[in-house]
């Protein structure tokens, strides 16, 4: 299993500076470099300093020099200086992160469970007006865009009815303390977490419902059966953690997008996380800040898809050995 | 307990005709037909509602709907007529919806293609390369591109093939990678057939079935993915979108929430037609599920 | 019915009749089945593929795919009660306490996340109070009576971890812990090769003398009923035709069907040789090495190298036949694809006629396929489903330079030489039979008019009738074209009635190579003694029944 997970750890190395490389060229591409915004915050300067500060950044070097440059800071969590923020943008996104880690959790725990649950139902009772139900819900839930999700929850719980905080991460910054300011989150934190869970949680239903399917038609089931084992049984011990490997494999694939689509909906319910961020770095053109956040939530997916690994390793018992 | 000898005799039925009939079984994918034939038919008609220009004045700054002939959907705040944005939006999302799902799909294959057929260190590094573009969060490195590329129409389709093309060329290659060692490869390279031949004439019709067949998540996506850029004002402004007109009835919403709504239910009915025929088509091309 | 006076019946049916699903091929699976099991007897039910007997061993522990599938008429008495009458949870009660189950396929059988002691203990924990050193005790206990080696460490393994013939064993161990009175066996060695199989046989025999169970044995080969049968019933298209006891039914069989079934099973004994002495070698293989070298990985454990080819030499001459026999694992099928160099091999010489295979270029080895074509396995895989008959014939000859015309016209007379109507040329793959489908696939590696024909297992996915008839197509083909052909197969029976010369192969190599009847009437090597004496019903001979050509 050590080996299992060293290999996986391996494997993201490669991926790793391919990515770098990656947001090296797309610096590369984007109209003006960090000299030109420089200049552009200082209100101009006069060709000779231009020169210096050229210079200075190593931008006067070959390609290969500024991408050995480029990659050592990058593997030092050093993305350069934002214009926009006056800060490094290290320091920038870190200040962040959190928030953005909060909002994935919640929803991934919320997509995961809600969705094999219900998923695990309407296969149990396939073809029956539950299974209906679900499906359909299901299929509506994934053809709707979470920001659209997110804006009609507002006007429903918000504006409408005034359960819920139209948006932001808490009241007031270190208001509440303690279980309050749990609490005062976990409220701010309900429609951001469903808007941005429910395509997922649907995506999750459908697949878990295919593979419940698929596992219960399979040779041991029977087996179980044959030896006498009730249908919960059979669900419990033959059933649900052998259907649950596939969805958890997805997992992995899908978490990048979940991340994505926190950009969305940080937008749109205005939490200070990376989404709102990269939001605002696009309509500022700050491209340090841009790639920087490119490559860190690069690295939080390979973190996260190594836990993942990790949960996979510990549910399957054939990988122990191999 | 299928193996029961069938004569020679029985009349060839073509393959399409087969999957019709299994397609038409299912009503939730006929459902997904009869709204796909709709989205088409606004796309069709965009012009007739609107000839000039969708995003001009059209009335009065919020009209809301169903109270004037001329704006039977009501206006945005600009006055701009929400029933030829919903029309001439259509056209919008099955554009980029098309397009850029076959860029992606044929990136896919190719990358797919040749990855699970040599293998070795080919498939290693263009794997490498794979799970680099899915590791970078599609929605960020969308951005990315849109801000160094512009947002025309057609960046936006390049933009959104570019983050989309990983998903098929896995698909792709996990079924060559399966096919590929079936005996009837074999017995073709037995007779000399060359590699080309091989991929193109032997595996790859194989192959593509699923693919097409995952094609419609694809254009899902690619129109949502669309409508989420739109949303943030990083659309092609020259555009109706239906992703814009939802960001633009973001700031009416406490007053005039239908500003927003109405193309919300456009999307959600596009994108519900593509799933639903994806899903349709796949329980005719593997009509393994419900058992017979 | 000619029960047995002497015990009590443990299984009844009587006029039992499953529905299958509208728009199959048949409306009934069973139709008005009637058969006894009775207590320490073993009664084989016996059918070729859709006869429906699977379904019928699914319908007494009642785990018919419902509603789809459903019995319809008839009853199913176990111990004097009707088991349709039950309650669901009177009938869970029953399953793996009275009647218990054994299956095909021990590598799926087995749930692939749950150690084996786990899984036979389950039973116990669902039938009984014992306690939990008890379950213990006893799951130790079985696993000593289905003589599984080192059974405290069997406790503890994952099925993947361990050999399929120890799988099938825990299988046994699992129906029989609670010692039922009916055990039902669906060809519960169908997957094992040939000597593991017979050490299943011996064991289901043993435990079920002890026990006094009544078994229902399902199979489709004569050779395991004659081994283990002490009655049998032939199950045709969900219809019973013949039933009696074992003795009876394999020498003196009434039904047409029957006979027909039996005179399909292959004799062991070899038929007299042909004199190919004299004929000149066409294909001579050297030294011939093949090692699959483990995935290389950065930091896993280095997992051995598979030897699949050590060092073999053989010859094949003109218009001789040169079996290679083993089980799975020996690297006969290794062999086959290195000399078609469908694989690599890593050292050796393969002379086809003058030229060297192994040494040819591309473009060289294109033309060198000419000469040497294979006929593959499984006929539903090695067909591209999307290509027509006709083209799938022709593609050889296009590929080397024939025009599609006349390439098809070729086509069309070949499917009248493997007997299939020209009508067949504009089909596709999945509209024929098994049968036909390797038919198909004889004409196109007939097309290139090779000299060698390498054949890999061709017969081992079909029914025995259907087998015999294509055994019969290549033998005459064979004759009449004067190809030489390499038989790799696992049957020996098979072997035995095809093969000039056998060569027998055991972890890579050949450990003895001769004339078929001297091979199989006098063997040298250890290893083909012993498959020999596993062959399942070697002291039967089928009879010969006048007036039936199969």
């Amino acid at each position: 299993m050590l080996n299992y997970l060293l290999r996986r750890l391996i494997q993201a190395v490669p991926v790793i500076l391919i990515i770098m490389v990656g947001t090296f060229l797309l610096l590369k591409l984007a109209p003006g470099d960090t000299v030109d915004a420089l200049v552009g915050d200082m209100g101009g300067a006069d060709p000779q300093v231009i020169a210096r500060l050229r210079a200075e950044y190593g931008l006067d070097q070959p390609v290969w020099v500024q991408l050995w440059i480029y990659m050592t800071k990058l593997v030092q969590f050093d993305f350069g200086w934002s214009f926009v923020h006056e800060q490094p943008v290290a320091t920038v996104l870190m200040d962040r992160l959190g928030n953005t880690l909060l909002l994935m959790v919640s929803s991934l725990l919320f997509a995961v469970s809600i969705g094999c649950v219900l998923g695990a139902i309407a296969a149990r009772k396939a073809y029956s007006l539950t299974d209906n139900v679900i499906s359909t819900l299901g299929l509506i839930f994934y053809a709707t865009p979470s920001f659209f999700l997110g804006l009609m929850m507002i006007v429903l719980f918000s504006v409408k009815l005034g359960w819920l905080p139209v948006g932001g991460i808490q009241t007031i910054p270190s208001f509440y303390k303690g279980w309050d300011h749990v609490k005062d989150v976990a409220v701010h934190l309900i429609m951001p977490t469903a808007s941005l869970s429910l395509i997922y949680l649907a995506l999750y239903m459908r697949l878990m419902r295919t593979s419940v399917l698929e596992v219960a038609e399979l040779d041991y089931v029977r087996t179980a059966r044959a030896k006498g084992a009730g249908e919960a049984r059979l669900m419990v011990h033959h059933i649900g953690r052998n259907a649950l490997l596939p969805v958890i494999t997805l997992l992995g694939v899908q978490f990048s997008t979940i991340l994505g689509g926190s950009v969305v909906i940080e937008t749109v319910f205005t939490i200070p996380g990376l989404g709102q961020l990269a939001y605002q770095a696009v309509i500022q053109r700050d491209m340090n800040m841009l790639m920087g956040l490119v490559f860190l939530s690069s690295i939080v997916v390979i973190v996260v898809n190594f836990l993942i690994d990790l949960l996979y390793a510990s549910l399957d018992s054939r990988i122990e050995l191999s | 307990m299928s193996t029961v000898d069938i004569g020679i005799s029985a009349a060839p039925v073509s393959g399409w005709a087969v999957l019709w009939r299994r397609y038409k079984r299912n009503r939730a994918a006929i459902l997904g037909l009869i709204l796909l034939a709709l989205v088409l038919v606004m796309a069709a008609t965009a012009g007739l509602i609107e000839p000039v220009d969708p995003l001009r004045r059209a009335g009065e700054p919020l009209i809301p709907p169903f109270t004037s002939w001329a704006t039977p959907l009501g206006t945005d705040q600009l006055g701009r007529d929400i029933l030829a944005g919903i029309f001439h939006g259509a056209r919008t999302s099955l554009l980029i919806g098309i397009i850029s799902t076959v860029f992606a799909i044929s990136i896919g294959i190719l990358v797919g293609s040749i990855s699970g057929y040599f293998g070795g260190w080919v498939d290693d590094a263009l794997m490498r390369i794979t799970e680099a573009f899915q590791t970078i969060p599609n929605f960020v490195l969308l951005l990315a591109l849109v801000a160094i590329m512009g947002s025309s129409l057609q960046n936006m389709i390049i933009a959104i093939g570019i983050v989309s093309w990983t998903a098929p060329a896995r698909l792709v290659r996990a079924e060559f990678l399966s096919l590929r060692g079936r005996e009837f490869v074999e017995a073709a390279r037995n007779l000399g057939v060359s590699d080309k031949a091989i991929i193109f004439r032997e595996i790859l019709p194989n192959a593509l079935p699923p693919v097409i067949v995952f094609a419609s998540v694809i254009m899902a996506i690619a129109i949502l993915l669309e409508s989420a850029l739109a949303f943030l004002g990083l659309g092609d402004p020259n555009y109706a979108s239906w992703g814009n007109m939802i960001g633009m009835g973001r700031s009416v919403l406490r007053t005039d929430w239908y500003c927003a709504a109405i193309p919300g239910v456009a999307i959600i009915i596009t994108v519900l037609a593509f799933s639903l025929i994806g899903e349709g088509l796949n329980e005719a091309v593997n009509p393994r599920q419900k058992k017979s | 019915m000619s029960a047995r006076q002497t015990s009590r019946p443990v299984l009844e049916i009587e006029g039992l009749q499953i529905a299958l699903p509208e728009g199959s091929d048949r409306p009934l699976a069973i139709d008005g089945m009637t058969l006894t099991v009775n207590a320490g007897e073993i009664v084989c039910l016996v059918g070729e593929s859709g006869s429906g007997k699977s379904l019928a061993a699914s319908a007494v522990m009642r785990l018919l795919p419902e509603p789809h599938v459903r019995v319809t008429a008839g009853t199913v008495r176990f111990d004097g009660q009707d088991l349709y009458q039950l309650t669901e949870k009177h009938m869970r009660a029953l399953r793996g306490s009275q009647i218990s189950m054994i299956f095909q396929e021990p590598m799926t059988a087995l749930n692939p996340q749950k150690r084996v002691g786990w899984q036979i203990e389950e039973v116990l924990r669902l039938h009984t109070r014992l306690s939990r050193k008890e379950r213990y005790a006893r799951v130790l206990e079985i696993l000593e009576q289905v003589r599984i080696p080192d059974p405290e460490s069997a406790v503890n393994a994952y099925p993947h971890q361990i050999s399929g013939g120890q799988r099938q064993r825990v299988m046994i161990a699992m129906a029989l812990v609670l010692q039922p009175k009916l055990i039902i066996a669906d060809e519960p060695t169908t997957a094992l090769d040939v000597t593991t199989q017979l050490q299943v046989l011996e064991l289901i025999r043993e435990l079920q003398a002890k026990f006094g169970t009544g078994v229902l044995f399902i199979t489709h080969d004569f050779g395991v009923v004659a081994e283990i049968a002490d009655r049998v019933a032939v199950l045709r298209q969900g219809e019973l035709v013949e039933q009696g006891p074992a003795s009876e039914v394999l020498n003196r069989p009434r039904h047409p069907y029957t006979q027909a079934l039996i005179a399909a099973v292959p004799d062991l004994r070899p038929p007299k040789p042909k004199d190919i002495a004299g004929a000149p070698a066409v294909l001579r293989v050297a030294g011939l090495k093949k090692t699959f070298k483990p995935k290389r990985t950065l930091f896993g454990r280095r997992r051995n190298e598979v030897v699949a080819v050590d060092n073999v030499s053989f010859e094949l001459r003109k218009g001789e036949t040169l079996g290679i026999v083993g089980e799975s694992g020996s690297g006969k099928t290794t062999v086959s694809r290195c000399i078609t160099r469908l694989l690599e091999a890593d050292g050796g010489a393969v002379m086809l006629g003058e030229t060297e295979m192994l040494a040819a270029t591309r473009s060289e080895l294109r033309a060198l396929r000419r000469d040497i074509q294979m006929v593959f396995q499984d006929p539903m895989a090695s067909l591209n489903p999307r290509k027509r008959v006709v083209d799938l014939i022709a593609q050889g000859p296009i590929v080397h330079g024939e025009t599609p015309e006349k390439a098809r016209a070729r086509a069309r007379e070949l499917l009248l030489l493997v007997e299939l109507s020209p009508a067949a040329a504009d089909r596709y793959p999945h509209e024929f039979s098994g049968g036909q489908r390797q038919r198909i696939g004889i004409a196109r590696a007939l097309a290139l008019d090779p000299k060698i024909i390498v054949a890999d297992e061709p017969v081992s996915a079909l029914d025995v009738s259907v087998q015999a008839q294509v055994l019969k197509l290549l033998a005459e083909l064979r004759d009449r074209l004067s190809l030489s052909l390499l038989f790799v197969t696992h049957d020996l029976r098979v072997a035995a009635q095809l093969c000039d010369r056998v060569a027998v192969m055991e972890k890579g190599k050949i450990v003895e190579i001769g004339p078929t009847a001297a091979v199989f009437s006098n063997p040298s090597h250890a290893y083909t003694r012993k498959l020999l004496s596993s062959i399942p019903g070697r002291h039967w001979t089928p009879p010969v029944l006048a007036g039936n050509a199969a």
